[in-house]
């Protein structure tokens, strides 16, 4: 079993598999329409050129979401 | 939903799908430039209509707005879902990315379970096949239970089989397979079961009623769905229930499922649920594709690397709006200058033409009025032809999400959405276009907030008279820092203001930021065509009559009531004008003004030209001209700015430029803002706020710089 991080931890290029997201948010529910579901694994790519936000790969393609995003989602560092 | 086998002639199609999953591509190959822009049920979100005729058949295609899902997570998502539910179109037709399977096909296991006739367009089929994926068409539609035609929207490929498949499904000739439906487990499915059993109560007693089934989400459509989105806890479809009783039978049961739920899976039913859903399209998607994508990388990939680059990101995203910037308004200028000139040209052609002794107050409402206005309304279509040029092109290549993203940290500061910027930087050229380039912005409370705080933004217009006033008053070395300071102090108020409203009337979490970084593509000339030509005519015909309707009425104020013949007498040419101007509406109210203006250091001649600078803010020169008596002056009139010194300081005129850049916005700016809002009510808040901010800035300036004694020499 792996360490359990939140998903702004990741450094650029790492891999996670996502393990749960935090809070009750209709937003949670958005993040999970968007596919990031349990299992899912999730790559972050950059940061934006002023740190915040950053852009990552789920499912094949390319999203971006903001720290104070990213920190709600739980994911085991690969 | 429709699906009994009956000859329609005309046939209704909703045409949904992912943003950027080519669907507005799509619509437009099937309908050509044949659309109609309209607002779906008063709501700011637009659909698009469109017409085809095919043979017998007249097929009504309506573009519904881009969502990912079908939950009540945003407005776009509910006008979609309500029009499927409400409207019953005949076909869905459900446009699908096929570079991205899997998150695409998340929303059409949504319109399957509502149980739509759907037609399914693979589209991108030219990516796939570059990504190296093949998918097997044959089983991917009796998975789902639809024909699926792969097209190339981009190149109009497969848009024939499309409209084939389309009438079809609309006719029954489709023999749609029962496709096994979404099983979310047993004990899920025992709730929805529960949950199902009192509307199913209600709707057999309303069906065996005389007043029949309505139409509200919960009645119209399968209880199936409607349990499995009120377990999503989805507040719209409970609220649908409009019999009390059945309300409350419904919601207690529902409360009881999702703790149930919830115990047994430690997770919310709507985590749950989601999980199910992508599990069955993850299974279905790899059944059909039958060859994995090598993943290496790509050409947005190479762009990326560049284009949101850490260092690079930024300077380039400044030179692409100094890009858009210079097109919008430099570019814009000469053909401005031709509709100006033309314009000219038929008032002195009536003008020598109609002589002054035949009905001298028709002719003037003719000439001054009304070609004056439509001039005024005329001269905005360069800048807007070539704002959405430049919009559409930055969507369209996918730029667009990319400037976001690079600007995001700066306006989530404000408490705006990074796309905001863009409407922003348009404003300092002109309020109009920047007010509709707000439209890129999703979220309403970001689009209002914008929109609102925009013309804080130095506009074109105000800067012929900085251009009279900073020269007349201030050193050749403060010169540029006055004028500096100037956009600096809008873009101050601005933020404030945005971060006022984003915490009072728009009070709410800010948007979240989940974007999608859409690959890069090249967009059609088709698509920008028809994109600018729906801008421009939805201005002409929305803002056009109102600025026109504004233009009429101040040109009355202007002109009557007319000046006694005998008191003209013996005046020359310009003291004959000043005299009219003081004796009509508009000079009286600016008398009227006076004591009000008064602790901002202005007296009733400012008060005169500020009223008449309401259509247009650089009239505000012309019109100091015409109460100094020194005819119709322009920004570089030295006579003018001689007598500004004389009769004013420094102080007064730095507040007059305080005051036009911060109050009331243009009167084609307050058109464009009804226009857009849909409300009289903001478009008089934005004016009234602005207006009342200048004044109470203006006021605190002049008061502070006499108690200090700055700029009174």
């Amino acid at each position: 079993m792996n360490k359990e991080i939140s998903l702004c931890e990741l450094v650029d290029g790492g891999k996670g598999r996502i393990v749960r997201i935090r809070g009750k948010s209709p937003f949670k529910k958005r993040l999970l329409e968007m596919g990031l579901i349990k299992g899912e694994i999730i790559e972050k790519v950059k940061l934006a050129p002023l740190a915040d936000p950053a852009e990552y790969i789920v499912k094949g393609y390319h999203i971006s979401l903001r720290h104070g995003e990213a920190r709600d989602i739980i994911i085991e560092d690969m | 939903m429709n699906t009994q086998s009956h000859l329609k002639q005309t046939i209704t199609v909703a045409v949904t799908g992912n943003p950027n999953s080519g669907k507005t591509t799509i619509f437009n190959c099937l309908t050509g430039a044949n659309q109609k822009v309209g607002n779906y049920g008063g709501v700011t979100v637009e659909t698009k209509e469109g017409i085809l005729q095919h043979g017998q058949y007249t097929i009504r295609f309506v573009d519904l707005p881009g969502t990912y899902s079908l939950t009540a997570y945003s407005i776009e998502e509910i006008v979609a879902r309500n029009f499927i539910i409400r409207e019953q179109p005949d076909v869905v037709l459900n446009v699908v990315d096929g570079s991205n399977l899997e998150r695409n096909l998340y929303l059409t296991t949504q319109l399957k379970e509502l149980g739509a006739a759907m037609v399914i367009d693979l589209n991108m089929a030219d990516e796939m096949k570059k990504k190296g994926v093949d998918v097997d068409l044959a089983l991917l539609s009796q998975d789902l239970g639809a024909p699926v035609v792969p097209t190339v929207g981009t190149r109009k490929r497969g848009i024939r089989q499309l409209i084939e498949a389309v009438i079809e499904v609309a006719t029954g000739k489709w023999d749609r397979p029962q496709s096994p439906p979404i099983h979310y487990g047993r004990e899920i499915e025992t709730e929805l079961e529960k949950i199902t059993h009192p509307i199913i109560e209600r709707r057999d007693a309303l069906q065996n009623s005389r007043a029949g089934l309505d139409n509200s989400l919960c009645m119209a459509t399968s209880p199936h769905w409607v349990a499995i989105k009120l377990l999503e806890n989805d507040k719209e479809v409970l609220r649908s229930l409009h019999d009390s009783r059945t309300r409350r039978a419904v919601s207690e049961q529902v409360e009881r499922s999702r703790k149930r739920l919830t115990e047994m899976f430690g997770e919310d039913p709507e985590t749950i649920i989601a999980e199910q859903r992508y599990g069955y399209v993850r299974g279905v998607s790899l059944a059909v594709i039958r060859q994995t994508p090598q993943s290496r990388m790509n050409l947005t990939d190479k762009f990326d690397k560049v284009l949101t680059n850490r260092v690079l990101g930024l300077p380039i995203f400044a030179v692409l709006m100094y890009l858009t910037f210079w097109l919008v308004f430099t570019v814009g200028e000469a053909p401005m200058g031709w509709i100006e000139s033309a314009i000219e040209g038929l008032a002195d052609l009536i003008g020598r033409h109609w002589s002054d002794a035949y009905v001298p107050a028709l002719r003037s409402l003719v000439i001054d009025g009304i070609i004056g206005g439509v001039g005024g309304v005329l001269v905005f279509v360069p800048n807007i032809v070539l704002l959405f040029a430049a919009i559409t092109l930055l969507e369209d290549t996918g730029y667009m999400s990319r400037a976001a993203f690079i600007m995001d940290r700066l306006m989530k500061w404000v408490g705006l959405h990074g796309k905001s910027f863009i409407p922003m930087l348009t404003g300092f050229g002109c309020s109009v276009p920047g007010i509709m380039g707000t439209r890129i912005l999703d979220n309403r409370r970001d689009r209002f907030t914008t929109l609102l705080v925009l013309p804080l933004m130095s506009c074109g217009a105000r800067l012929p008279i900085y251009m009279l006033i900073i020269p007349a008053f201030f050193a050749p070395d403060r010169q540029a820092m006055v004028m500096y300071s100037l956009y600096i102090i809008g873009i101050v108020v601005a933020v404030i203001c945005a971060k006022l409203l984003r915490s009072t009337i728009f009070r709410g979490s800010p948007s979240p930021f989940v974007m999608e970084l859409p690959p890069y593509r090249i967009p059609t000339l088709r698509a920008v065509l028809i994109h600018i030509w729906q801008r421009t005519w939805l201005y002409l015909r929305k803002a056009g009559t109102i600025i026109l309707a504004f233009s009429v009425i101040m040109w009355a104020l202007a002109v009557f009531p007319q000046v006694p013949a005998e008191q003209l007498e013996g005046l020359s040419g310009e003291q004959a004008q000043e005299a009219a101007l003081r004796y009509s509406f508009t000079g009286r109210l600016g008398r009227c003004l006076a004591p009000v203006i008064k602790p901002m250091g202005f007296d009733w001649k400012i008060g005169t030209a500020l009223v008449g600078a309401f259509p247009a803010k650089e009239l505000f020169v012309a019109q100091m001209g015409i109460v100094y008596s020194l005819g119709e002056a322009d920004g570089q009139s030295p006579a003018l700015r001689d007598t500004l010194k004389k009769h004013y300081n420094p102080l007064i005129g730095f507040c007059i430029m305080l005051f036009c850049l911060l109050s009331t916005p243009c009167m084609a700016t307050v058109a464009i803002t009804r226009r857009e809002t849909g409300s009289w009510l903001w478009a008089l808040f934005q004016f009234g706020g602005l207006t009342l901010i200048a004044y109470v800035l203006t006021v605190i300036v002049y008061q502070t710089g006499i108690l200090l004694n700055i700029g009174l020499g």
